[in-house]
């Protein structure tokens, strides 16, 4: 698969390296060239500057070509903003986002978007991981 | 009408004030608590700290009762989304982002804001409405019909100076409505009007013709 990651922090690095790993084609696209030094050695996709909320950019890191795209930048507003680009304008198939906050979480949910919010995953393994060791 | 404000800073600040003085219901949301003190202190509380893009906050400030929701931070995603929660959340019927990035302006129309006004555009023209050797000057934009109102100043040199306004080949759909002469009383053109150097022209346009109304014009 084609995928595009925006956003090259701890977990958008190390997601591009496991796709990686798994044989996808991965391009990964931050605003700060700095970010790509989480990039571990072995990665083989390609690493693009760029600001994924502009559609130049996108076109640039190849969007019309994906079949995924993920949005984990820091911010909420920026990955949803992002990830309608990429599926309203842009048509691909599948758009992931990271949304802090759950519950603009589930409105965009409920608005077609593939949301995680860390938030509330990582509370439910906190609670099971301290509830479980009673 | 009860207005919220999403963002304190410049414009969401004199916006206010305007709305408050036409006698609306005005609540401004902002963030920065710095900020947020000082429109209280001077207009009483007309300011809620929080984030206008969240949910719980909107609830909390009644945003199902309002009657439209005015986004006006210095970040598009930021306006996008407060638009896009009032909207979907709490059924605000109109909604307005004020967006910087004049391509954005597509793009928040097909995401359901109802209302777009690109900031840097509207600086721009009448930044060159000031330079004077700019023909055409963009007044205003009425989107849902896809037309423009413009303003075209006919210089010396102009190729219409001296035609009737029926032997320009004015592109379709394209009226000019009112004349400005340098001097004398503005007037409504009619078929054998001649323009004169110096003519301001008030015109109506489709969008996509405002360069052949420029040439049809001797503009440039």
């Amino acid at each position: 698969m084609n995928i595009l990651i925006m956003g090259c922090g701890r977990v958008g690095a190390r997601l591009a390296s496991l796709l990686d790993e798994d044989g996808h084609k991965v391009t990964i696209l931050d605003n700060d060239t700095y970010s790509f030094r989480r990039l571990q050695p072995s990665f083989g996709g390609t690493a693009l500057f760029g600001n994924g909320t502009d559609e130049d950019s996108l076109k640039k890191a190849g969007i019309e070509d994906a079949d995924v795209f993920v949005a984990l930048t820091q911010g909420d507003n920026r990955n949803v903003m992002a990830c309608q680009i990429a599926k309203h304008v842009f048509k691909v198939e599948r758009v992931v986002s990271r949304i802090y906050d759950p519950l603009r979480e589930e409105m965009y949910n409920a608005l077609g978007l593939e949301t995680i919010s860390p938030t509330k995953i990582f509370a439910q393994l906190l609670r099971e991981q301290i509830e479980g060791k009673e | 009408m009860y207005i919220i404000i999403v963002g304190g800073g410049r414009l969401g600040y004199y916006l206010m004030k305007a709305l408050l003085k036409e006698g609306h219901e005005v609540l401004v949301l902002e963030k920065d608590a710095r900020i947020c003190k000082t429109i209280t202190d001077e207009l009483g509380s007309v300011c809620f700290r929080g984030d206008g893009c969240e949910a719980a906050t909107l609830a909390e400030v009644g945003t199902g009762r309002a009657d439209m929701m005015v986004a006006v931070t210095g970040d598009d995603e930021d306006n996008l989304v407060a638009c896009q929660v009032a909207k979907h959340k709490h059924n605000v019927p109109r909604t307005i982002a004020r967006i910087r990035n004049p391509r954005n302006a597509v793009l928040f129309k097909k995401l359901g804001v109802d209302v777009t006004v690109n900031t840097t555009d509207l600086i721009i023209e009448v930044i060159e409405h000031e330079v004077p050797t700019h023909p055409v000057t963009q007044l205003l934009t009425l989107d849902e019909k896809g037309l423009i109102i413009v303003d075209v100043r006919i210089s010396p040199e102009s190729s219409s100076v001296g035609k009737t306004v029926k032997d320009l080949s004015l592109p379709k759909e394209s009226k000019l409505a009112l004349i400005i002469p340098n001097e004398g009383n503005a007037h409504v053109p009619v078929a054998h009007t001649v323009l004169q150097a110096g003519d301001q022209i008030i015109a109506i346009t489709p969008s996509e013709n405002k360069e052949e109304l420029e040439a049809a014009l001797g503009g440039m």
